[in-house]
């Protein structure tokens, strides 16, 4: 807790330096006659909303059995302005809010004689906003942002600075990215498993949970360079390192010998990912996007991920893109299914943890027609995206998102 | 996976990119990156897989390099 506070102080601090900054950059310098002050400017708008819903049968909350039935309504609208400095350096701010509404079968079974319990549908917020410089000379630009995330058992705050520097030619570039998030996670735990004086546990009494920290800190370096006139590629490579309490309360595990206890997991992460990103224009009329992430942590997962996407271009304002992804990953050195556990340290039956492989696929369109979308100038773009989900252990999901873009 | 095959495999990944970014590229001009400049040529993801990313990152457990998110927000049904 003592962390938190220096932390939440450097963080506001870092926002009150980035606000007066900001206040320099755009104020008047009355010794310079020729200045005049450029107002920001509205550049883009994105509405981004989708519908998710998955089913399954390893739900974490009963210890690897039982429904994982969740659906999920997300919308997020980011707004950037952007103006000029003194200097020219172009400054965008870019304010971020999202909303997602979730029900879930298995937070029911939390406490199973309160089924209206808070949790089995909750609503996550999460405003962000972000602030670059752009030197557009120098080929520079720098970057900082705040994020704050909250639903009922779950309060993140984050803090990010990035920087990136383009070669001479302008056909590379480095890009830099350091990323804290401080999460407060409620310990709402099952309810045979609550220690008599621990309060909550009905509706209304969630001001008696107790809470506990979960810290995540990456560093991101990348690289992305034009090949030729079609071809381009990224490489990407980060640390993430976690720290604090890295399971959930409300996971159940049942031992060999039927006992039931809460998930334990080791109170740090090291993970470490890899990607690479290639897109190639083939012709008039086919872009193809290819991404690969290799990814190896301490907790004894390793995976691969790869990607492809072809946009097939009806005409220059309409296209339709196919979609496939491929994932598999070994389990985490303490993942055993329901009542396999033999009492080891550490233990979890989250299914998001075990050996599997998964397959995603689907297609989607965009539309971006010179008068605007349905003739309507300010709707630059229009993106509609449907997949299917399937994971080798039984869990499925659909996705469909729409997206708009206005300008 | 053990130790040499990961290792095996980023020295595999990086004699790849050092190849690309080595051997091939040639200095494009402003004027000749129409192609490039195409929007679906971007090499970030699309605004549309925002949420894709988002749960692909809650139901596997690998995240990062992808421009998900890599922490902030529980995921926890």
């Amino acid at each position: 807790m003592q962390l938190n506070k220096s932390l939440m102080k450097k963080l506001t601090l870092a926002a009150i330096g980035m606000y007066l900054s900001i206040l320099s950059a755009f104020s008047q310098n009355t010794s310079d006659s020729s200045y005049k002050p450029r107002k920001l400017k509205f550049e883009e708008a994105n509405f981004v909303s989708s519908y998710y819903h998955q089913n399954g049968d390893h739900a974490s909350v009963t210890g690897g059995i039982g429904s994982e039935k969740l659906t999920d309504l997300s919308t997020s609208i980011d707004l950037t302005i952007s103006g000029y400095d003194k200097r020219y350096r172009k400054h965008s701010f870019i304010f971020d809010l999202g909303i997602d509404h979730y029900t879930s079968a298995s937070s029911d079974m939390i406490d199973p004689k309160n089924i209206s319990s808070a949790s089995h549908a909750d609503t996550r917020i999460y405003p962000s906003l972000n602030w670059t410089m752009e030197n557009e000379k120098k080929g520079t630009t720098f970057g900082a942002g705040l994020s704050y995330s909250n639903e009922f058992d779950y309060q993140s705050r984050g803090v990010n600075i990035n920087f990136a520097q383009k070669t001479k030619d302008k056909n590379g570039e480095f890009s830099a990215k350091l990323q804290a998030y401080l999460d407060q996670v409620s310990l709402i735990y099952p309810i045979e498993l609550r220690p008599a004086n621990s309060g909550g546990g009905g509706e209304g009494d969630e001001n008696h949970y107790a809470s506990t920290a979960r810290n995540s800190f990456s560093a991101d370096v990348a690289w992305s360079q034009i090949i030729n006139q079609r071809l381009q590629v990224a490489v990407d490579g980060g640390v993430i390192y976690q720290k604090g309490y890295l399971g959930l309360p409300f996971h159940r595990v049942y031992f060999n010998d039927a006992s039931v206890h809460v998930e334990n997991l080791p109170s740090s992460r090291l993970k470490i990912p890899l990607g690479l990103r290639a897109n190639y224009f083939l012709g008039d009329k086919f872009i193809i996007r290819t991404w690969y992430r290799n990814y190896h942590d301490d907790w004894g997962i390793n995976s691969n991920a790869a990607q492809l996407e072809t946009s097939i271009k009806i005409n220059p304002f309409f296209s339709i893109t196919p979609f496939y992804r491929y994932y598999q990953q070994s389990a985490a050195k303490y993942f055993a299914p329901y009542e396999e556990h033999t009492g080891t340290e550490f233990y979890t039956s989250n299914y998001d943890l075990s050996k599997f492989n998964s397959n995603f696929f689907g297609a989607g369109f965009r539309i971006a027609p010179p008068k605007g979308v349905f003739n309507n100038q300010h709707i630059n773009a229009l993106e509609l995206r449907i997949g299917h989900y399937k994971r080798s252990d039984g869990l499925n999901s659909n996705i469909v998102s729409l997206s708009l873009k206005f300008k | 996976m053990n130790q040499r095959k990961l290792l095996s495999l980023y020295f595999l990944f990086a004699l790849i990119a050092s190849i690309i970014l080595n051997t091939s590229c040639t200095s494009v001009k402003a004027y000749q990156k129409n192609k490039l400049n195409d929007a679906e040529m971007s090499l970030s993801s699309r605004k549309v897989e925002k949420t894709e990313l988002n749960f692909q990152s809650y139901r596997e457990g690998a995240s990062g390099a992808n421009g998900g998110k890599t922490g902030g927000g529980c995921g926890c049904n």
